[in-house]
């Protein structure tokens, strides 16, 4: 069996937003990067349980630049066996599906695993323009995969409530909470990465359809104004004349 | 050339978040000089149908073939993209929550089309064609250019109000070219927490934090949940810790919420929590230690035992309620 996991690079969930150019970018400077959480969490610890309990190649693929290779040797670090970097600026997800599509119809994978959404771009669309590229089955926002031979159970959430869904490998999943528990690389797992192939390959001929004019930062709020514990009506005097809420 | 717009419903009830979508798109059809059609997938009312106008939709096209009664990817997309070529439209509107996520994206690449996910504003077309967008887990936003010829705009919940009217919609049944085979992954079991309102859709949430000390602690919340007319809701360690089912849990991992209110008892507010809750319209901060960050991306704020705080609360919404 064959997995892969698309990876991708993200900001430190504690990083500080901030933007240069004019607004155009991100300002890097002085921001840890990290695997995307969705990726690495959910989609690539379901992989590798998958493949400790049943036996899997799994592969690990991102769209990005040389920058991207220390957040791709955490993902071999924590147990996937073989990398591929496609050697392009990740700007537009139907360019970045474009990408992992061609990769695919090369390699053939029988699982497709992705993160729910970046926590930078919040896009949430990877998985399904990949499904749709090669024409395959797609479940989103998974909370669950579980595998018999080769019918997948799958859970994903609706509104208020879930949904338990069987289908057919091959599969693309967008994976969240609820897939597998977080893990941390050991020390065998950092010295095996290092020697774990991670190929450089060179982008396809792909449309962009989207591009960031400027970004922006939300107007800083207020001020709190703060209500005594023991004048709660009050607040809710506050909420239902001053703020028009209840 | 109509604007067309993927109305979800859910039990044969259009979904409020596609009711803003269909607002939405026939906003835009008013912008771009057209109109606006909404489409619906599966057995639903007639009323619900018609009722479609109020919000601006001129046609409604209905496949109400039992069979796409729940969102299949691939069916969907087809259905939606056979309904696009049909009608000519350049443009389609979908609402950024389950369905939408699930379907929209699909669309997009079926199609080619340019796609905003999770759109807060209406296109600017004064310069190619801007929509703005959260990013960075609503830490920032981006200004995106469609610039393919087709665009895809799928809109957050709860960011434009609905302000229904009087209009009427024409409804025309649709019967779209699809086959048993098309089916690929079949639902088996669906669970819902039936009587509560959906999360992503609640106008207010009431949302708790380890301040709460445990599960068992949770009725005073609930109380307070269900004299505001509330949906509950929870930090990431309640969840973790199982004390409330994971479904709730709101933040950058979780849930992004966008109500009208949002009320958070013993959350301290760390950013990766903030992250799914700072598209609130209010936010209501009860904490006891006044240094917890969540004060400042709060607009009011109680310094206070929650255990004494909340029932009063709740006892003074009664109060304003009955009044």
């Amino acid at each position: 069996m064959k997995i892969l996991v698309c990876i991708s690079k993200t900001p430190d969930t504690t990083a500080k937003i901030a933007f240069t150019d004019n607004n155009t970018k991100f300002n890097e400077a002085g921001v840890q990067f990290i695997i995307n959480p969705y990726d690495e969490w959910y989609a690539l610890v379901r992989a590798l349980e998958l493949k400790e309990t049943m036996g899997a190649d799994v592969h690990l693929v991102t769209v990005g630049g040389a920058d991207c290779d220390p957040i791709i040797r955490k993902a071999l670090a924590l147990g996937g066996d073989e990398a591929f970097r496609i050697n392009a600026d990740s700007a537009d997800s139907f360019y970045i599906a474009s990408q992992i599509a061609a990769h695919t119809r090369e390699k053939q994978y029988d699982i497709i695993f992705t993160g729910k959404e970046t926590i930078d771009y919040n896009g949430s669309g990877i998985g399904g323009m990949v499904a749709e590229l090669l024409d395959l089955p797609y479940v989103s926002i998974a909370a669950k995969f579980d595998l018999n031979g080769t019918v997948a159970t799958v859970n994903r959430e609706i509104e208020g409530g879930e949904e338990t869904c069987e289908v057919s490998l091959p599969v693309v999943v967008s994976c969240q909470k609820g897939m597998a528990e977080a893990r941390i690389p050991n020390m065998r797992g950092i010295m095996a990465a290092r020697t774990k192939p991670l190929t450089v390959v060179d982008p396809v001929a792909a449309d962009t359809l989207t591009s960031v004019v400027s970004f922006e930062l939300p107007p800083a709020k207020a001020g709190v104004k703060l209500i005594s514990p023991d004048n709660v009506e009050e607040l809710v005097k506050l909420l239902h004349e001053e703020a028009k809420v209840i | 050339m109509s604007i067309l717009i993927f109305a979800d419903q859910v039990q044969g009830k259009i979904k409020k978040a596609a009711l803003e979508a269909v607002q939405y798109g026939a906003k835009v059809a008013a912008q771009l000089g057209t109109t606006a059609t909404a489409l619906v997938l599966g057995p639903v009312d007639a009323a619900e149908l018609s009722a479609l106008g109020n919000y601006g939709a001129q046609k409604v096209l209905h496949a109400a073939d039992a069979r796409l009664h729940e969102v299949e990817s691939i069916v969907y997309t087809k259905v939606i993209a056979e309904a696009a070529e049909k009608e000519g439209s350049q443009v389609i509107i979908f609402p950024h929550n389950f369905d939408g996520k699930a379907v929209a994206p699909r669309v997009a690449a079926r199609l080619k089309a340019g796609l905003v996910a999770g759109a807060i504003s209406y296109p600017d077309t004064s310069n190619g064609f801007v929509v703005k967008k959260n990013v960075f887990s609503g830490k920032a936003f981006a200004h995106i250019n469609i610039t393919s010829d087709k665009k895809i705009i799928a809109i957050m919940p709860n960011t434009f109000a609905l302000t229904p009217g009087t209009g009427t919609a024409t409804v025309e049944a649709f019967s779209p070219a699809i086959q048993d085979s098309d089916f690929k992954v079949k639902v088996v079991k669906t669970e819902t927490v039936s009587g509560d309102v959906p999360l992503t859709e609640a106008e207010i949430v009431v949302s708790g934090g380890r301040g709460m000390k445990g599960p068992e602690n949770w009725g005073i919340l609930e109380d307070l949940a269900k004299a505001l007319g509330a949906a509950t809701a929870s930090s990431r360690p309640v969840a973790d810790a199982g004390w409330r089912p994971h479904h709730e849990h709101v933040g950058q991992t979780g849930l992004t919420v966008r109500p009208n209110l949002y009320v958070a008892i013993g959350i301290s507010g760390a950013i990766q929590h903030l992250a799914g809750v700072n598209g609130s319209k209010v936010i209501v901060v009860i904490n006891k230690d006044p240094e917890a960050p969540f004060f400042k991306a709060a607009d009011y704020g109680i310094v206070g035992d929650a255990f004494e705080v909340v029932p009063k609360l709740t006892a003074a919404v009664q109060k304003l309620k009955q009044s």
